[in-house]
């Protein structure tokens, strides 16, 4: 067993230390390394009622977005009259000092984790009492609606959209990218610390009851509503969060293109768990992490043909692939998952196949 | 915030009128949409990808000097062949599984088709123009066009015509059975796949017909075919499965509540609406069930 916590302390150290080495042996692909920490994120939590509650949503992308919404509306309105901002389009006449920048991120990165938390905790006890699919679409329309919504809603610049503050000039140009790399790195082992830490206690083994048999969960004397609710605000939170650093990143935000965005960020993060495999650790991972290096070495020979090739690609991983990388090497490799293999029995499955 | 539409009686007698005759389409294809679900176990996220589909038929008959009318006739056979294509290639596979493999999966077949859509036929708007002219109601105060009349009507005969084929022909006797014991059926010599395929092949072809008469009245746009998914699941889940008069005036009602919507709300946030209607019905639809379970408590 020690052996194990040593073996797994050094890949986390591992890890870690190619974490914060990343954006220094890559410089190039700072960006692309910070869009991969928040889809990490995103599919990490998206597992959480996914894959061990199987509650499977397509609304986590209402709490991404108003992260997003929240985060950038307080950075501007803590200095600044939010109207005259928007309104004003792509040309500013205010500018953020570096001070008033990073103060303000700091203030929005809190009110974009917070506010999701509480949104989904008042909307969880009526939500989520729904089963299975009218769940499903029910969070779908969640997504649209808060999408459709926001297009509407003059202050935060309605359809033609919002951009965020410009980063404040603070000596070198590559400042940027190690800001917003870091940001989403932290908010990254966050994550992975916060959701280890649940997957070892018994709230975990609650919500696979849950996903295994409600009604039995319910009967056994758990209290599943509570629990449902508190795995639903943990994913709102960290939503929330990753939400609010890809509005600074992207620097401009649109009410259904880049923030309540159903066809592609709120699907990426449901095929992302999936491809990786839902209801693991490291699932969402590596899924999130194939996701992203497939989406972006290929994206661009498909010339225009990227959304033909997504619906292609969600078809065939749904049909083909449903347990995912981590469900194919538990097949495969079923000792390293600590699951006990009778030789004699494994011979004479094979022999029967 | 508008209230004018309360203020003059006209106004909410053509809202009323114009939501009743956009609610038959609704409920055409809302039909569709019930009945794959009934025999199959399967909600298609990409139904309204294929209304739109069959709009696109419509249109390009138009565009060719051909009446769009007659694409009432045409887009539903080849959208029959395209569903049981999808059905071959896609359906058969989730049929069996969990509920949300299907729904991820047509999904997918949505994006798909929108973006197939988007290449082929562009991404502008665009409607089929019928020359029906229109009617006047009421000393000229209400308008209705002959088109929205037209469609309402050709929808009340392609679904009485369903309805009539599924009680008397041998394969709607097969789908019924179907539906209602998918493994009795097998062993009674029904080849249920054959059933499978059918009932998406006719849901298609109901879309196809919806998506017509959609070109002709309103207007199609690739992306737009999600609201009409969501409007048909709303529709099915307050009528329930199998209730062909209930899906009618569900359908009406919608119709109604979306003219409404758009006088009042602003027509920016009309999709808006509907999605947030969809969220109310479910939540109330909770609360009402939730009741049967409290023996739990």
């Amino acid at each position: 067993m020690s052996k194990m916590i040593n073996k797994n302390l050094i890949l986390y150290i591992g890890i870690l230390i190619f974490g914060i080495a990343a954006p220094f042996l890559f410089p190039a692909f700072k960006v692309q390394l910070s869009i991969l920490c928040v889809l990490i994120v995103l599919a990490t939590t998206w597992n959480i009622q996914g894959g061990e509650m199987g509650y499977n949503s397509f609304g986590n992308i209402l709490f991404y977005g108003l992260g997003m919404y929240l985060c950038a509306s307080v950075q501007v309105g803590m200095f600044f009259p939010l109207a005259e901002w928007t309104e004003s389009g792509g040309e500013k006449t205010f500018v953020h000092t570096p001070a008033q920048f990073f103060q303000g991120m700091a203030v929005g990165l809190i009110v974009a984790a917070v506010v999701p938390t509480i949104v989904a905790g008042l909307i969880g006890y009526s939500i989520l009492g729904l089963r299975g699919h009218y769940f499903a679409i029910c969070t779908l329309g969640l997504g649209v609606a808060a999408g459709e919504i926001s297009g509407g809603i003059e202050i935060i610049g309605a359809g033609q959209g919002f951009t965020t503050p410009p980063f404040p000039d603070v000596g070198s140009l590559d400042s940027r990218g190690e800001f917003f790399y870091f940001l989403s790195f932290f908010v990254l082992v966050l994550t992975f610390i916060a959701v280890r830490g649940i997957y070892s206690t018994r709230f975990k083994l609650i919500l696979n009851a849950i996903r295994d048999n409600e009604d039995k969960a319910e009967a056994m004397g758990i209290e599943t509503m509570k629990y449902k609710i508190v795995g639903w605000m943990i994913s709102a939170f960290f939503c929330g969060l990753a939400g609010g650093i890809m509005g600074g990143l992207v620097g401009y935000i649109d009410s259904t293109d880049v923030a309540f965005d159903g066809r592609e960020m709120g699907v990426f993060m449901v095929l992302m768990a999936i491809l990786g495999g839902k209801g693991t650790l490291w699932g969402p991972i590596i899924g999130a992490t194939v996701f992203h290096i497939f989406k972006e070495g290929f994206w661009t020979f498909f010339l225009g043909w990227q959304y033909v090739a997504l619906g292609v690609l969600i078809v065939v991983i749904v049909i083909y692939f449903p347990e995912g990388i981590m469900g194919w090497l538990r097949e495969k490799y079923p000792e390293r998952f600590g699951e006990v293999v009778d030789e004699k029995d494994r011979k004479a499955q094979v022999e029967l196949k | 915030m508008d209230f004018m539409v309360f203020q003059y009686p006209m106004i909410s007698v053509q809202a009323c009128l114009d939501g009743i005759l956009l609610g038959i389409l609704f409920a055409l294809i809302a039909y569709g949409m019930a009945l794959q679900w009934g025999v199959m176990n399967i909600i298609n996220i990409a139904q309204g990808d294929l209304v739109i589909l069959g709009g696109y038929i419509a249109y390009f008959m138009y565009l060719y000097g051909i009446h769009p009318a007659w694409g009432v006739i045409v887009s539903p056979i080849i959208m029959f062949f395209v569903g049981i294509a999808i059905y071959k290639l896609v359906i058969n596979k989730v049929v069996d599984r969990d509920l949300f493999i299907s729904i991820l999966a047509t999904f997918g077949i949505s994006i798909l088709f929108m973006q197939l859509m988007n290449f082929a036929f562009g991404a502008d708007v665009v409607l089929a123009n019928s020359d029906y002219g229109t009617t006047m109601l009421f000393n000229n105060n209400v308008v209705l066009p002959n088109s929205k009349i037209f469609s309402a009507f050709i929808s009340i005969l392609f679904a009485i015509c369903l309805v009539i084929y599924m009680k008397k022909s041998k394969l709607g006797r097969a789908i019924r059975a179907t539906a209602q014991n998918a493994r009795a059926a097998k062993i009674l010599g029904v080849d249920t796949e054959k059933v499978y395929a059918a009932t998406f092949g006719i849901n298609a072809a109901l879309c196809g017909v919806a998506g017509a008469l959609i070109s002709i009245t309103f207007t199609i746009h690739p992306y737009m075919g999600l609201p009409y998914t969501i409007r048909s699941f709303m529709i099915v889940i307050v009528a329930g499965l199998g209730n062909l008069p209930g899906v009618a005036m569900s359908g009406m009602g919608l119709g109604v509540f979306e003219e409404f919507a758009d006088y009042i709300l602003g027509t920016e946030f009309r999709i808006g609406s509907v999605f947030l209607l969809l969220v109310l019905i479910l939540v109330y639809r909770r609360f009402k069930l939730s009741r049967k379970r409290e023996y739990l408590k």
